[in-house]
């Protein structure tokens, strides 16, 4: 008999094959998020994994957890509706740089800014994959696109410092190449409370890596071990990405103020003492 | 069931409709709303973020209405009753999460306080032009349904209504307002909670191994499933099997797409509710609703002191059209006279449905107002010649 992959309990095994391309690595980091949800011992029937659209979006049908696969951009305001509604959910959010960063950056910002308690995994490949590799805003300079074919000339945003800047209590940044440590970044994520993002740095072979001559899979994964140095603490304003310089990777931010649920009912006890109805169980009739 | 007496604030109020149709929200037990600030609609929620700390329940303004029409989606899988409010260009952008919601059977309510447009047009001004927007907005075939409150009163029954609607059915339901009837102050009467009946949500027994999100039962309505009870379900945005599964094939649309459309139509005479009147006799009838079956009223009278026989019928269901309650109507009159603020929306309906039956007369108006009741009772002699 076949030993079972430990983390098959937490995959629909029936959606197996998925979509993803050879040496996609957002395979990877669903690995290791299912790594950290067995290590952290974390309740998965309170958890929720809300996902926009894109190649990353996809990671939501393949979970086996109450899972939202929302609309481009949105991922982010529909789990704070689901986390106000029962705030006993853990609520992650699981999408791409494009759905996050663009269409999504503005609820990106203001998630960030409210504190509200929503763990994001963003995985960034640098371009928008599913719709066949066009310019993201997290596409570095001079790297080529199909909608850059002489170049990008466009800064590309520094999402980390983007987040810390917006208001989020921890924030680290991680390559597909450091699984181990993106595990434990996962499992400090679920521990922790209020707005956490963790960017994933991962290979898109089939459109980022082979337009710029970046080899494959296994290639990147090399380029990821040479390229990447760990500096825990480092100031975000210095994290940028390039198209071919050192990676930073590490844990930036790890913070605490008040998430956006304390701050309601401080406020509400403050103004309405006996009137303020907490009521999470509320919500339905 | 009945109504949580804990967001019914019984007696006699003199309110405006945005703040009636706030009480019939909170009456119908929605404890979660969304928002962006809009004129004409901003009073619904201002009233809902002072009223529901003290029920039970939350209000969060969102950065725009791309956030507010998804995060009460997200509230409603969360397990609350839930609902935003806009008006003409924040309805525009909530446009894709209305299908959002049609796709994914979300039952919810969108409030859109109509004023004048297009685009930033009369922020100030009525208008009831976003009807077909209402229907056709987002792309793709979907139904939804849209109710249409020509008082305060209204504004308060019949948001209770949308919301049993929306339980019922799991549908988006549109609540088309307008300036006026938003901003009308009359008495409202709200009624004890044990007078109130409330639609409670479609919500599973099954268990956990025996669910399907979107296995019906013989009614096309599924059962839903709350994040956190043990179902591991997955809901998407996606062409869906019945186990909530991505299935781009033909078939799964046909069959998705087919059953979203008929639990609607299919139940299309117990949704449609009308005020009627003077029907039976009626040579001409005059065909409104919202703002403008007030007015239309007036028209009407008018020409009845000039001996002609008249019928009133007021839309209060706009979608789904009641297609077979205007052929009928259609087969026995001579004419039907259809006042709107618009260039002319509802009464393509009006003359689809009459198919060539009788005559149907245009009364537009572009908004920024009412008719002058004179302007209908000119189309109406014009129809009874």
């Amino acid at each position: 008999m076949s030993a079972i992959n430990p983390v098959e309990p937490f995959l629909r095994m029936d959606r197996i094959p998925h979509i993803w391309c050879p040496g996609c690595g957002i395979g990877t980091t669903v690995n290791c998020f299912t790594r950290a949800l067995i290590d952290s011992k974390i309740d998965t029937q309170s958890l929720a994994l809300v996902s926009g659209i894109g190649c990353t979006g996809r990671v939501a049908g393949y979970v086996k957890l109450d899972s939202f696969h929302t609309t481009h951009g949105r991922a982010i305001p529909f789990a704070t509706g689901l986390k106000l509604a029962n705030p006993k959910l853990n609520v992650v959010v699981y999408s791409g740089d494009g759905d996050l960063s663009a269409i999504g950056g503005n609820h990106l910002i203001h998630a960030a800014r409210r504190n509200i308690d929503l763990k994001v995994i963003c995985v960034n490949n640098l371009t928008y994959a599913m719709t066949g590799g066009q310019t993201a805003p997290t596409t570095p300079e001079h790297a080529i696109t199909s909608t850059s074919p002489y170049g990008t000339f466009e800064p590309g945003f520094n999402l980390p410092h983007l987040v810390e800047a917006a208001g989020a209590v921890y924030v680290a940044r991680w390559t597909t190449f450091h699984v181990r440590q993106l595990a434990r970044s996962m499992q400090e994520m679920f521990k922790k409370k209020g707005f956490c993002f963790i960017e994933i740095l991962s290979p898109c072979p089939t459109l980022y890596q082979r337009r710029n001559k970046m080899g494959d899979g296994l290639d990147t994964m090399k380029f990821y071990k040479e390229k990447s140095k760990v500096k825990n603490d480092a100031p975000t304003s210095e994290v940028g990405l390039t198209l071919n310089g050192e990676i930073v990777v590490g844990k930036f931010v790890d913070r605490d103020r008040p998430d956006y649920g304390s701050l309601m009912r401080t406020q509400y006890v403050e103004a309405l003492g006996d009137r303020y109805v907490e009521c999470p169980e509320a919500v339905c009739s | 069931m009945k109504a949580d007496p804990r967001g019914v604030l019984t007696g006699t109020h003199f309110i405006d409709g945005d703040h009636a149709c706030c009480e019939g929200a909170l009456a119908a037990g929605a404890r979660f709303a969304a928002g962006y600030p809009i004129t004409p609609s901003t009073e619904v929620v201002e009233r809902f973020a002072a009223r529901v700390p003290t029920v039970g329940g939350s209000f969060i303004q969102m950065e725009d209405e791309l956030a507010a029409s998804i995060t009460l989606q997200g509230a409603v899988w969360g397990g609350a009753k839930a609902f935003t409010v806009t008006s003409g260009p924040g309805f525009s952008l909530m446009m894709e999460h209305i299908g959002y919601a049609a796709m994914t059977e979300t039952p919810c309510v969108f409030v859109d306080v109509q004023r004048g447009g297009p685009s930033t047009g009369l922020p100030t001004l009525p208008a009831q032009a976003d009807m077909m927007q209402a229907r056709w907005g987002s792309h793709g075939d979907y139904e939804i349904i849209a109710l249409c409150p020509n008082s305060p009163q209204e504004c308060f029954d019949l948001t209770i209504r949308a919301f049993n609607l929306a339980e019922e059915f799991r549908v988006p339901v549109m609540f088309m307002m307008d300036e006026v009837v938003g901003h009308m102050t009359e008495k409202v009467v709200i009624p004890p909670a044990d007078q109130i009946e409330v639609v409670p949500r479609r919500h599973t027994s099954k268990r956990h191994e025996d669910y399907f999100p979107y296995g019906t039962n013989g009614d096309l309505v599924p059962e839903i499933a709350h994040a956190g009870e043990g179902y591991n379900f997955h809901v998407t945005g996606l062409t869906h099997d019945e186990r909530g599964y991505p299935n781009m094939t033909p078939q799964v649309q046909d069959n998705l797409v087919r059953r979203l459309q008929n639990k609607i139509r299919g139940a299309a005479d117990r949704i449609a509710s009308f005020e009627e009147e003077g029907l039976d006799s009626a040579d001409v009838v005059v065909i409104s609703y919202g703002i403008t079956s007030r007015v239309a009223q007036r028209a009407i009278e008018l020409a009845r002191a000039r001996n002609l026989r008249i019928g009133k019928l007021r839309l209060i269901t706009a979608w789904p059209f009641p297609d077979k309650q205007i052929r009928e109507l259609a087969s026995r009159v001579k004419a039907l006279v259809v006042p709107e603020l618009n260039l002319g929306q509802m009464v393509r309906e009006v003359e689809r449905a009459a198919a060539g039956e009788c005559r149907v007369l245009s009364v537009p108006h572009a908004g920024g107002g009412v008719h002058r009741p004179e302007d209908i009772l000119k189309a109406i002699l014009e129809a009874s010649r």
